[in-house]
């Protein structure tokens, strides 16, 4: 069984190719390295699962079930979750709200309801123990690390019960440390059975977590393979080109 | 392994309730409030006096109660310029009703009915158009008591018809001793401090201010929010136009000009984050009754009252350096 799998997807903006007929499979519990250099159909392609572009051509199934986005709210309900680069967090809300944001659970008095705090950090607190994450549900996230930062933004995913998690250079500008955590984080969710898409340029941490390592370049997919059988400098040639496919 | 870790999840910051107030922005602003009270007491006989304090109270309300709406909207990362105009133009459509004969209650919810109408053309332009809040606001500030000068052909309007004397007693006159608009104030200082926390509306208010783009994505209603935070602002607005109609006995096309200068500042110093994401209703009227105090005490102290600008333009300054240093050090 495969929990995604996109077949001939091609997406065209006018004269440009962006994806050109890219066919690709992911397994519950993967995580599937994604690299390839600027404009080389990375955010297209992320955009396509994440609902934000419909692709012009191929398809789309989860879970072998064909599906069709057409806004990112029908990818959502699918399983399908993001975590942005920039993370999309308040800052000046605490993690707990940040983790409920969009979907504060509501305790009712009678005719009036309250946002119910403290469902709000219990749950939020057992997500970050899940993650193995140690952030404090009460604190304020512009206080926090940026592994910490991280964790907020995948507890989010946790919550909405994600099968399929998509980050977005999630390494990018924290320091070495927190990259651990970061991929600590990755790989707890792959434990859970959840399969994480992960796009980054940084070698390293592809290799560290990936199952497989998908290349894109110039729209096209031109390696799919098990990250044990390749090496960085063989990804490296197939991302500028020199090495022709894979 | 993992009970220490749930441990660390578990802990709470390590701060004391003291600390914690302490750290509020409004506690030392109160503080300096309730020093130049105590200050004014002694060093001026005017200044406890029930007539003095009854005058203070009443007039403090009016700028609070739209600082109270105008948090809202600096809260969500916003600003709203016109609710000066807005106070005259919803001040004098009561006014011109009144005159023609029509009951108190009528003219009350046509006035609020116009303000409600000033907020959702600002927000609509704002939320929907993408324009900046500075520009549209900064139009309907020269629109609005346009209208209000247009509707009044500029005349001073002193006779409110049939209801007359009802209308100044809800705005000047007094129960219990204490004058009309600070119950006003107080209820509208209750009410929101519990809807920022404990609705969604509130949250969101906040959420927009912090990141706006991580409010769109998580799926909230940005938007219609936005529309309804400069309507609440609007409202504020209308609401205190209303009351200062009565307590005035007659409204001129010159009411509340420059009043959101005031009204801003009372904002910010009471907490109010300029780039969104921060404020309290608390907050506005502690900041709103510091100038008042201030203003005041320049009067009963026998200060020229061109060194009021002096005094709260330093406030504004002391006000958001003290933010400054307190995000440094945490």
């Amino acid at each position: 069984m495969s929990r995604l799998k996109l077949s001939g997807v091609s997406k065209s903006f006018g004269a440009i190719q962006a994806l050109d007929n890219v066919s690709l499979q992911l397994g519950p519990g993967e995580v599937i390295g994604l690299m390839g250099d600027n404009g080389a159909g990375k955010s297209t392609l992320v955009k396509i699962i994440a609902g934000n572009y419909r692709p012009t051509t191929g398809e789309i199934r989860i879970d072998d079930k064909r599906v069709e986005f057409h806004k990112p709210i029908d990818a959502q309900r699918e399983g399908i979750e993001i975590v942005y680069q920039d993370l999309a967090l308040c800052d000046h809300f605490t993690a707990a709200s940040n983790v409920f944001l969009g979907r504060e659970p509501m305790k009712r008095f009678g005719p009036f309801g309250a946002i119910d705090y403290e469902e709000m950090r219990t749950t939020s607190a057992k997500l970050f123990a899940r993650l193995k994450s140690e952030t404090r549900p009460r604190d304020v996230v512009r206080r926090m690390s940026g592994g910490q930062r991280q964790a907020v933004a995948i507890a989010r995913t946790l919550l909405s019960d994600a099968k399929i998690v998509l980050l977005d250079e999630p390494t990018a500008a924290i320091s070495v440390r927190q990259v651990a955590e970061v991929l600590d984080l990755i790989r707890n969710l792959r434990d859970h059975g959840i399969s994480v898409i992960l796009i980054s340029h940084r070698m390293p941490d592809v290799f560290a977590v990936s199952d497989v390592i998908a290349v894109l370049r110039r729209g096209q997919l031109v390696a799919s393979k098990k990250a044990a059988e390749s090496s960085p400098e063989e990804v490296t040639g197939l991302i500028t080109g020199a090495i022709e496919y894979a | 392994m993992s009970d220490t870790l749930e441990q660390a999840i578990g802990q709470a910051q390590h701060r004391s309730t003291f600390a914690r107030i302490a750290n509020l922005q409004v506690f030392w602003v109160f503080i300096a409030a309730v020093l130049a009270c105590l200050a004014l007491s002694v060093m001026t006989d005017a200044f406890a006096t029930e007539r003095n304090l009854f005058n203070v109270s009443r007039n403090f309300a009016f700028v609070a109660i739209i600082a109270i709406g105008m948090t809202t909207v600096i809260a969500s990362g916003g600003i709203d310029l016109s609710v000066g105009s807005t106070v005259v133009l919803s001040a004098m459509v009561i006014s011109v009703l009144m005159e023609g004969g029509y009951p108190f209650w009528f003219s009350a919810v046509a006035a609020l009915g116009v303000a409600l109408l000033v907020g959702l053309i600002n927000g609509v332009l704002i939320a929907y158009a993408g324009m900046p809040a500075f520009v549209i606001t900064l139009g309907m500030l020269s629109a609005a008591r346009s209208a209000a000068m247009v509707l009044s052909n500029n005349k001073m309007i002193w006779e409110f018809g049939p209801d007359h004397d009802l209308l100044l007693w809800i705005g000047g006159g007094s129960t219990f001793g204490l004058p009309h608009p600070l119950y006003v104030l107080v209820v509208l200082t209750v009410v929101m401090s519990v809807v920022y926390r404990w609705t969604r509306w509130g949250q969101y208010v906040f959420a927009i201010g912090s990141n706006e783009e991580a409010a769109t994505l998580t799926g909230i209603a940005v938007k219609p929010i936005k529309v309804s935070i400069y309507m609440f602002s609007a409202f504020t607005a209308g609401l205190t136009g209303i009351l200062m109609a009565g307590w005035l006995g007659s409204v001129t096309t010159n009411l509340g000009t420059a009043m959101e200068l005031t009204v801003i500042a009372a904002a910010v110093i009471g907490g109010a984050n300029l780039n969104g994401g921060e404020g309290t209703a608390l907050g506005a009227v502690v900041g709103a009754l510091l100038i008042e105090v201030i203003r005041n005490s320049l009067i009963l102290l026998g200060i020229s009252t061109f060194w009021q600008g002096m005094f709260i333009g330093t406030f504004i300054v002391i006000a958001v350096s003290f933010d400054r240093i307190r995000h440094a050090r945490s």
